[in-house]
């Protein structure tokens, strides 16, 4: 019998700790396990045979750390070879009775993905497809991913797994004692995104004893809809007189692990510490337990690398602001590969409450499955929401699915067999709730009862690529009430119809509904209340319009789903008072006492206050006067201080944030016409360094002092520098270094700047450099701090 | 000899230690930066983990490089074990650092301060429980020492991490310039030696 077949009928056994017996066994401290397939197999090979003897069904091999970070390739076939031969040679010599099964073992990689680490998501995926590939060559069973604490290594090692064998893949994650991963994931975000990229089983190991960890367990329990398992340590170790002792006995750790048998797991086995005689003391404890049958739950379900949001009563908001549809501003953005830009419109819809963003960068002229990636990336960097990724490029759809860390909400497929055969094989491989709009190749259906018919059929061929019915959400399409005094009502009558008659959730872009007329958030938020009353899941919308989110607080309190009207109220105190105090108090005064305030804000480093009286000033004063005669007095007066020491590198940074806050009005204003770009610089912190705060504090500061910043990153290659220093010919190129160990990397960079773009200047900062470095490697100039770096920029490019 | 790993609750703030990190060498700290510090520390406060992975080995010592050896070794002349240990705050704080270092760099700052002062709060903490529990048996610590500092390599960063176990009992790991993720993490070495009675 296959595993497979196995998982779906038995409860299964799994085998307990290595590390530990091989220690018992004299490996040393620092030294590689999984050697020891090769140097002591008699001794690998009684440990395996131990745990089939006790009743394990499944054994892992010895290859927890076998990958080529830590193998050549000849030495990690060698390793995995031996590996599996052992377990094989132990399943054979075992006297038990039961099946069994050998797991190709998969831990972690033990370095860090990106961007917080320096290993890249794909290179992560090709070191574990080398190693699946080599299991896969020597036979085993099953693959078993084990002992993950970060979401994303485990959907890197996952995906390898599924690309590279048609084996069944169990996937086990290393939960803390806040029943979180180390990375922040929770039970419910990881079994969503598992799920969807097909994990055969999923489980919980290592880290505590199986007591510390059962409310984790039962929350696999409670989402999962494929079978669980459970391999938890001996407890917690102590050191006693010099030995380490495991604080659960074998009994005690039966009983626990048994016990949850008994409520629905489906596999068990132990971790650190645990033995064979734990591993017999559960065989016997789960003598006779019959399997639970696994549950399918009809989950509507996203997640990102922290939380899981579910569509169900509670309605989703889904931020539409990431979307150049209509923006000048966003554009504009997106031509300049301005990140910054995307980032602050994802962090302020965020703020404003939106439980999903939906991410559209699609313009004629751009590379949107780079922008896209890039994009996401990015966001998913420093925001934790989920992703709606929102492209009707296949190409972008992939990579964006793939390198997105957790379960995403796909925009869109639809009723039209082309837009069924791109979207579904992807949605399939990758998991996500998909958003199908009911549109056909015949256009958009003027009566509900077609566009439902529409979504049946989406339905069926949905299932013909295995994509249930809880992974699709449909969107009936809000029509121009303008255009059609019908369309609104009929668009609510699908809504209900799909909730209904096919028990779906649906999603609306709100505010298409009020095209063409004035006062739109009215239209808009009336709309959506009677949306939400016909039974509305998810809304697209902009959080900034205060009457949508007054309607949707106002819904959730009115349709019981906040207890005490808590939200609401709290809801309420961020709500203006009145009309009156919701201008700024600028008005009254004349255009001069007007200017002496906005220095006076920069000065201060009141970024609010500055962006207003910017756009009271504008009015009357023509943009460049108030830069050359307000901004920059302001900001030079808060550099001297910062020279003379009288004002310090917070205060400094606040005036400049303020003096951003105010450029950015200007922008918005002199948009079109030629807005004035300076002198082009491009900065980076090299190859090998992670640490970019120093460099993103010059890119502030030479913002605000005019110069055109093309920030290319962190841990950038030399090649990729001197390539964007040809390609815009840029007279200035400024690098940050935090570690003596990358400082090679800056003088390499600065080497190949010398020989392809001999006319660049070159400036270097950060934390390990000094003068004399800065000559050693070559560099034009060296700044010792952002303020010096905004002098040398200007001196360098007088 | 095994692997351990502990779990701290969070050590009060020292706030003139975070503006000292932060490059504010003035006495008085104006009210606006006071609020926004106090609004950093409310954010991250609640997102931070406090874990230390240590490993206690008797000297003398059969692993790291001979020349990492032979420092180690020289600073804890006298002693008869040395103490490995590796801390850290978690990947939250780099998430927050980096989420206002584009939006908001001085809140990116305050962070970066808050971080530096967190990770030498825990350390502290661990070493001070550590002198304890030493104390108990007759036994004293000396103060830490790391590498990259003094005369040991930076280089004795791999062994350290790999004997600890670090990246899988406490999330942190080493990138090849030796960088370590998260950014606001130590690692040391203690010396432990016999009190004179």
């Amino acid at each position: 019998m296959n595993f497979k077949a196995f998982l779906k009928e038995h409860i299964f056994l799994l085998d307990g700790g290595m590390g530990t017996l091989l220690q018992a066994r004299g490996l040393q401290p620092g030294e590689l396990p999984e050697r020891w397939s090769l140097t002591h197999p008699d001794v690998i090979v009684e440990i395996h045979r131990r745990y089939y003897d006790a009743g394990s069904h499944v054994v892992n091999t010895n290859t927890f750390g076998a990958n080529s970070l830590k193998f050549d390739a000849a030495e990690l076939e060698n390793v995995i070879s031996a590996a599996v031969a052992n377990a094989r040679r132990a399943a054979a010599e075992s006297t038990g009775a039961q099946s069994k099964f050998v797991a190709l073992d998969i831990g972690p990689t033990g370095r860090m993905l990106k961007p917080y680490g320096d290993l890249d998501f794909e290179a992560a995926v090709g070191i574990f497809a080398e190693t699946v590939r080599l299991g896969v060559k020597y036979g085993v069973d099953l693959i078993f991913i084990e002992t993950m604490n970060d979401s994303y290594e485990t959907k890197a090692a996952l995906l390898a797994a599924k690309e590279n064998s048609t084996l069944p893949v169990l996937v086990s994650n290393a939960y803390g004692a806040d029943g979180k991963l180390m990375t922040g994931a929770t039970p419910e975000a990881m079994v969503a995104m598992l799920e969807g990229l097909g994990a055969d089983a999923v489980g919980v190991n290592c880290s505590l004893g199986p007591k510390a960890l059962r409310p984790v367990v039962e929350e696999y329990l409670r989402v999962a809809s494929v079978p669980v398992f459970f391999k938890p340590n001996a407890g917690l170790p102590r050191v006693i007189e010099g030995k380490t002792v495991y604080d659960v006995a074998p009994t005690e750790f039966a009983g626990e692990v048994a016990a949850l048998l008994g409520c629905g797991v489906r596999g068990a086995g132990g971790c650190c510490g645990t033995t064979p005689d734990y591993i017999a003391a559960l065989a016997a404890a789960a003598r006779g337990l019959q399997p639970q049958p696994i549950d399918h739950k009809q989950r509507t379900v996203i997640s990102s690398y922290t939380h899981a949001v579910v569509f169900d009563r509670e309605p989703i908001l889904i931020g539409e602001r990431i979307n150049p549809t209509g923006k000048k501003r966003f554009k504009e953005a997106l031509r300049a590969g301005d990140m910054d830009y995307i980032l602050q419109e994802g962090i302020a819809e965020q703020e404003r409450g939106v439980q999903v963003l939906d991410v559209n960068v699609g313009l004629p002229e751009i590379d949107e499955p780079a922008m896209l990636t890039a994009a996401v990336t990015e966001l998913q960097a420093v925001l934790d929401l989920p992703l709606q990724l929102d492209t009707s490029d296949p190409v972008a759809m992939e990579r964006a699915l793939r390198i997105y860390n957790g379960k995403p909400m796909l925009n869109s497929v639809n009723g039209k067999r082309e837009s069924m055969e791109t979207v579904f094989p992807l949605a399939k491989k990758y998991g996500g709730v998909v958003v199908a709009l009911t549109l056909d190749e015949s256009g958009i259906p003027a009566s509900a009862e077609a566009r439902v018919e529409i979504a049946r059929r989406i339905l069926r061929e949905a299932e013909h690529y295995g994509i249930a019915k809880k992974d699709l959400i449909f969107d009936p399409l809000a029509l121009t009430v303008s255009a059609d005094s019908t369309a609104a009502k009929e668009t609510l009558r699908a809504v209900r119809m799909i909730r209904e008659e096919l028990g779906c959730h649906t999603s609306l872009g709100v505010s298409n509904v009020s095209f063409g007329l004035p006062a739109r958030d009215a239209v808009n938020s009336t709309y959506f209340a009677m949306a939400l009353t016909a039974g509305l899941s998810a809304a697209i919308m902009n959080p900034h319009s205060a009457e949508m989110m007054k309607t949707y607080h106002a819904y959730r309190a009115l349709a019981g789903l906040d207890e005490n009207c808590a939200d609401f109220i709290a809801f309420s105190e961020t709500l203006p008072a009145t009309q009156t105090t919701t201008a700024v108090p600028v008005t009254p005064k004349t255009v001069s006492e007007n200017a002496s305030r906005l220095q006076e804000a920069v000065v201060k480093g009141l970024r609010e206050r500055a962006a207003a009286l910017t756009a009271e000033l504008l009015k009357t004063e023509p943009p460049l006067s108030l830069v050359e005669q307000e901004l920059i007095p302001a900001l030079n007066a808060v550099g001297v201080g910062f020279e003379e020491k009288r004002v310090f590198l917070p205060q400094l940074l606040m005036s400049a944030e303020a003096a951003k806050a105010a450029f950015e009005v200007i922008k918005g204003a002199v948009q079109g016409s030629a807005s004035p770009r300076g002198k082009t610089v491009i900065i980076a912190t090299v190859k090998g360094d992670i640490h970019d705060i120093g460099k993103n504090i010059v890119k502030l500061l030479l913002e605000n002092y005019g110069f055109a910043v093309v920030d290319l990153g962190k841990d950038v290659a030399p090649e990729a520098v001197a390539r964007e220093a040809v390609r815009l010919h840029a007279p200035l190129v400024g690098l940050s270094a935090l570690m003596t160990t990358t400082v090679p990397a800056m003088a390499e960079t600065i080497a190949l700047l010398r020989k392809e773009a001999p006319w660049c200047r070159v400036m270097v900062g950060g934390a390990v450099l000094t003068q004399e470095y800065a000559d050693s490697i070559g560099a034009d100039r060296y700044a010792r701090d952002a303020m010096e770096a905004v002098r040398c920029a200007e001196e360098l490019l007088r | 000899m095994a692997m351990m790993v502990r779990s701290f609750s969070a050590p009060p703030v020292d706030r003139r230690e975070v503006w000292r990190y932060a490059g504010h060498r003035g006495a008085d700290v104006e009210e606006r930066l006071s609020l926004l510090l106090e609004e950093c520390i409310a954010e991250a406060m609640p997102r931070l983990q406090y874990r230390v992975a240590y490993l206690e080995l008797p000297l003398p010592l059969t692993c790291f490089a001979p020349e990492a050896r032979a420092v180690i070794e020289e600073r804890v002349t006298g002693c008869h074990s040395v103490m490995l240990f590796a801390a850290t705050v978690g990947v939250e704080m780099d998430r927050l650092i980096a989420r206002y270092s584009r939006t908001q760099p001085s809140k990116s700052l305050l962070l970066d301060a808050l971080g530096s002062e967190r990770i030498e709060a825990l350390c502290d903490a661990f070493c001070a429980e550590l002198a304890v529990e030493k104390d108990r048996e007759g036994l004293a610590a000396l103060p830490r020492f790391s590498p990259g500092y003094g005369k040991l390599p930076l280089a004795a960063q791999r062994e350290l991490i790999a004997l600890l176990d670090a990246p899988r009992k406490i999330g942190l790991a080493l990138n090849e310039s030796l960088l370590m993720s998260p950014a606001k993490s130590v690692t040391a070495i203690v010396g432990i030696y016999k009190e004179n009675v």
